[in-house]
């Protein structure tokens, strides 16, 4: 049958778009927030808003081979006896195990080591397998406190403080009950299958006045030995970093809104906390202006890719980058091989995130004995080292470019950005300008 | 008998001495005066050794303790025996917050009154608090025993695991998930020998409450969301 | 976050001591904060006599040749005592408001950290053992006082963001912690009239008692309403003519220790604050509960 009039084409909303009204029906369906993994998914400013300027009449770039671009850092160097030596800028970040599979944890720390850097637990304490195959381990202290143990933070290489994280500044660790095994359940000392109800402050101090004297403990406890690090999510960065050295942080490490986690509400992945990007000059500022940057550490994390992304948050003046979404994409998080699987979840391969299920096809955040199998550690922890193994030489290429031989050599005045808000957040000038927005220039 | 006077020593000194210790040695006696509120006394210990503690204390003090027996003649800051593993650690005066936050063993004893968030996060300690508790205390306790002979403050036991409480006086007030329960024969033993480590001998288990969790937030159900 | 200190004296032969005392308690919570550091004291009432305790960026400049132009102004019996960036200007009991205005037209640099009859406030960027020696602090007597060391959040390190805060006359606060409502709140007090300096929460909170009690309330009372009215995490240290208030949040994580003897009530943010004081090992030591009111009075 035939219209009188044309019709408009049919336009779904911007504002109610199809996300958004399949999230009403789910939530109307269950009455309970939508439980998530991974980071914040919605486009932001990033790094590749920022562009480097390479090499040109006035700066003169390094042949490879012969000429070195060195990428070893330090980290520690404030207070502690025996600071970490790392080969290259990038470490991995905080996974717990619980969210985590055993071989997949283990193919973290094999990885990390052939490339000759760090991994860091999670909520829930340390293993064996991780202790065993990392040869640099961090140890994180969390409100929880789960797992946590003197012995095991004493046979620690450093240990990390975490305040918060990027993925949601505020919130405890999660932790559903079908993740509850046996085992976890013995490490975290909770009955098995139930669903773990998380602190979110620290049971024994809150704020940076008593952190600092908790600080002291730690050191205490193992005789100073160790780098203490502070965890904190893009809140505040200026003032975070400031009062982490003030607590006597010796490495700080900071995460934007595109860092992972293992499960917590959408909603606090989403709008909570800041883009990477801007989190960054911010950071340095409060370094800089306390006469600390490069004496107290700044590692940067959430949402770091590539060689690229790792060479422009040295520039803007990180001393190393952490990945953890990476990693795990890196050892068959959400690979097409699986996507049958993904498909009878009722997703698709690259956009699984229900982690908190444990049932997750590619064998990495489950707890379920088979689907565990999948992870093969040796060859997962050799593609590892092999993607951080591009990741640094993609870093040394922009480098020399550059004109540096030395990653850290490279600064904000090597970077110019596509659009106002990059250039706003990293502080570099425009493309085509010399406009900072908010410090003058045409 | 090595002594170490604070008011002259550093710190440093006293607990990498008290981390020298051999870990199968016998039970060395050390004494350390002049604590003045220091914080972080006596922390790490991994060793059978016997301290006493003249006067009063900071945060942390004896924090992570493994096998030690700690005395503290005096009141403690915050924070103390905080995930101690096994041991005993026994305040003569008053203990502030956190006494024996997220300790997986070992015995605490507080002779006198224990302020807010006493055993908070507990998960395998024992605590036996003569006088009284402060608010939130228990909150989140996993697992252990926590015994009070004196009255307890509000929210007692919120969001409660598996941890026993038993409170000899009042409540002033419930947190989320914490009821009373019955005192069975085998709550009256642990009860017991809990006082009885503590060398407690005019009060009998049959004087307390045991208090618990209702388990009803243990999978997360729309209709308690209030309990959020 | 910081480290606070009070003291209030019971027994009248301590009040010489009162401004060493003070200082050797706050200079031990100087790890709780590096920032600033600042002290109010509570000195003898001369009859018919008030005090403000101004500040200047150049003292020399600025305090030179001061008294004669307020007198010049109609401060007719205006005096000055200058300590270091800060000076104790001393005029008629009623002369208070025409004193703030002759200062803000004659000297507009200059800052206001205090007024009333009997209370002086010295606060400054710097460690507390550096504060309290450019202010002379131990040679002061006095009735009680309160004592700051800061560690600042959210708000610049600056002479005007240390503590303590005063908006009323003999009034003044001290703050441990981190207030969530603090930026509502100056809105709402700005348009009421009330004057504030600084983006500090802390000032907002002083400012938040002074405009409570100017509409009727007692210092007890203001503090209850500031229970309901402010949010996050608090321990308050106040400070008014004849007396000296506690009261923390209803969560009360931030630290709090108390001592009293026949001689004294003093407060510390940690014990260590205390051990130096008289009798000390006798003293009755406790921690305020949360939610509640404390206050002593003379």
């Amino acid at each position: 049958m035939s219209h009188k009039h044309p019709v408009t084409t049919p336009r779904k909303s911007a504002t109610f778009d199809d996300y958004t009204l399949s999230e009403i029906r789910r939530a109307a369906a269950t009455g309970i927030y939508d439980i998530r993994g991974s980071g914040a998914k919605r486009k932001v400013p990033h790094f590749d808003d920022l562009l480097f300027l390479g090499a040109s009449m006035s700066r003169y770039p390094l042949e490879g081979y012969r000429e070195k671009c060195e990428t070893a850092v330090t980290l520690g160097t404030r207070f502690a006896k025996k600071p970490i030596e790392l080969k290259i800028p990038i470490t991995i970040a905080g996974m717990s195990f619980g969210s985590l599979s055993g071989p997949a944890k283990e193919a973290l720390g094999r990885g990390a080591t052939i490339a000759g850097t760090s991994t860091t637990t999670g909520d829930g304490g340390m293993t064996e397998e991780e202790r065993g195959h990392s040869q640099t381990l961090v140890y994180q202290y969390l409100p929880s406190r789960y797992g946590m143990n003197p012995r095991d933070l004493k046979r620690a290489d450093a240990i990390e403080i975490v305040i918060g994280q990027g993925a949601k500044p505020g919130g405890g660790g999660m932790l559903l009950g079908q993740k509850i095994s046996d085992r976890v359940a013995h490490m975290r000392n909770l009955p098995k299958g139930i669903d773990q109800r998380s602190a979110c402050r620290h049971p024994d101090w809150t704020g940076p006045d008593d952190l600092e004297i908790k600080i002291q403990e730690l050191r205490e406890i193992t005789d100073w030995q160790k780098p203490i690090f502070i965890k904190v999510g893009g809140a505040r960065p200026y003032y975070d970093v400031a009062l982490a050295v003030k607590a006597g942080a010796d490495v700080i490490v900071l995460d934007g809104m595109q860092g992972g986690t293992a499960a917590t509400q959408e909603v606090f992945i989403e709008h909570v906390g800041q883009p990477t990007l801007a989190c960054i000059r911010p950071a340095v500022k409060a370094l800089q202006d306390m006469g600390m940057h490069r004496k107290v550490q700044l590692i940067v994390s959430g949402g770091i890719r590539n060689g690229a992304d790792v060479a422009k948050a040295l520039a803007l003046g990180a001393d190393a980058v952490s990945i953890g979404t990476a990693a795990l994409v890196a050892i068959g998080d959400n690979d097409p091989k699986w996507e049958e699987d993904y498909n009878a979840l009722g997703t698709t391969a690259g956009a699984y995130d229900d982690w908190h299920e444990g049932r997750d096809p590619a064998g990495i955040t489950t707890q379920d004995a088979d689907l565990m199998k999948r992870v093969d550690p040796i060859a997962a922890g050799r593609r590892l080292a092999n993607y951080l193994k591009v990741m640094t030489l993609e870093a040394q290429t922009i480098a020399r470019a550059c004109g540096k031989n030395h990653v850290h050599n490279l600064e904000p005045e090597d970077l110019c950005a596509l659009n106002i808000e990059a250039a706003a957040m990293a502080g570099v000038p425009l493309a085509g300008t010399s406009w900072i927005p908010g410090q003058g220039g045409f | 008998m090595p002594v170490f006077d604070l008011a002259t020593t550093e710190l440093r000194d006293l607990n990498a001495s008290l981390h020298a210790l051999d870990k199968d040695g016998g039970n060395e006696e050390f004494e350390v005066t002049n604590p003045r509120g220091a914080h972080a006394v006596a922390v790490g210990i991994d060793a059978p050794v016997n301290v006493q503690i003249k006067g009063s204390v900071g945060y942390y003090c004896a924090g992570m303790n493994e096998t030690a027996n700690i005395t503290v003649h005096g009141n403690a800051g915050p924070g103390v025996a905080e995930n101690m593993m096994s041991g005993k650690v026994v305040i003569k005066g008053d203990a502030s917050q956190y006494a024996g936050a997220t300790a997986h063993g070992g015995l605490l004893v507080i002779e006198g009154n224990a302020s807010s968030r006493c055993g908070i996060s507990m998960k395998g300690i024992d605590i036996v608090v003569k006088g009284n508790i402060g608010h939130m205390s228990a909150f989140m306790a996993q697992s252990g025993n926590l015994v009070v002979l004196g009255d307890a403050g509000d929210a007692l036991g919120d969001s409660l695991y598996e941890a026993r409480l038993f409170v000899r006086g009042t409540v002033k007030s419930l947190g989320a998930d914490c009821i009373k329960k019955d005192m069975r024969p085998e709550h009256i033993e642990i009860l017991a020998k809990l006082l009885s480590d503590a060398g407690i001998t005019d009060v009998k288990p049959e004087e307390f409450t045991r208090y618990g969790s209702a388990r009803q937030l243990y999978n997360f159900n729309i209709d308690n969301a209030d309990a959020y | 976050m910081c480290g606070i200190v009070g003291l209030f004296l019971k027994d009248k032969s301590l009040e010489p001591q009162l401004g060493a005392l003070l200082s050797e308690m706050l200079v031990t919570m100087t790890d709780r904060g590096p920032d600033s550091a600042g002290i109010a004291i509570y000195g003898t009432d001369q009859n018919n006599l008030a005090k403000l305790t101004i500040q200047s960026p150049e003292p020399e400049t600025d305090f030179a040749g001061l008294t004669d132009e307020l007198r010049a102004a109609g401060i007719a019996n205006a005096s000055i005592l200058p300590k270091s960036t800060h000076a104790v200007i001393t005029v008629g009991a009623d002369q208070i408001d025409a004193t703030r205005a002759a200062l803000a037209e004659l000297r507009p640099n200059i800052r206001v950290m205090g007024t009333g009859n009997v209370m002086e406030i010295y606060k400054e960027v710097g460690l507390p053992k550096d504060v309290v020696e450019r202010f002379k602090i131990t040679d002061m007597s006095g009735t009680h006082g309160i004592g700051h060391t800061r560690m600042a959040t959210e708000s610049a390190v600056t002479t005007l963001g240390a503590h303590p805060f005063s908006t009323g006359s003999d009034q003044c606060l001290v703050h441990n912690g981190s207030l969530s409502n603090h930026n509502n709140l100056r809105r709402e007090l700005s348009h009421q009239g009330i004057r504030m300096e600084t983006e500090n929460d802390s000032e907002v909170a002083a400012a938040y008692l002074t405009g409570e009690m100017a509409k009727g309330k007692n210092l007890g009372e203001a503090l209850t309403s500031a229970l309901d009215d402010l949010d996050g995490f608090f321990t308050f240290v106040v400070g008014t003519k004849s007396g000296f208030g506690v009261v923390r949040d209803p969560i009360a994580c931030k630290p709090a220790v108390m001592a009293e003897t026949d001689a004294y009530v003093a407060f510390g943010s940690e014990y260590r604050a205390l051990v130096n004081l008289p009798g000390i090992e006798d003293a009755r030591v406790w921690e305020p509960e949360p939610a509640t009111v404390y206050f002593w009075e003379h």
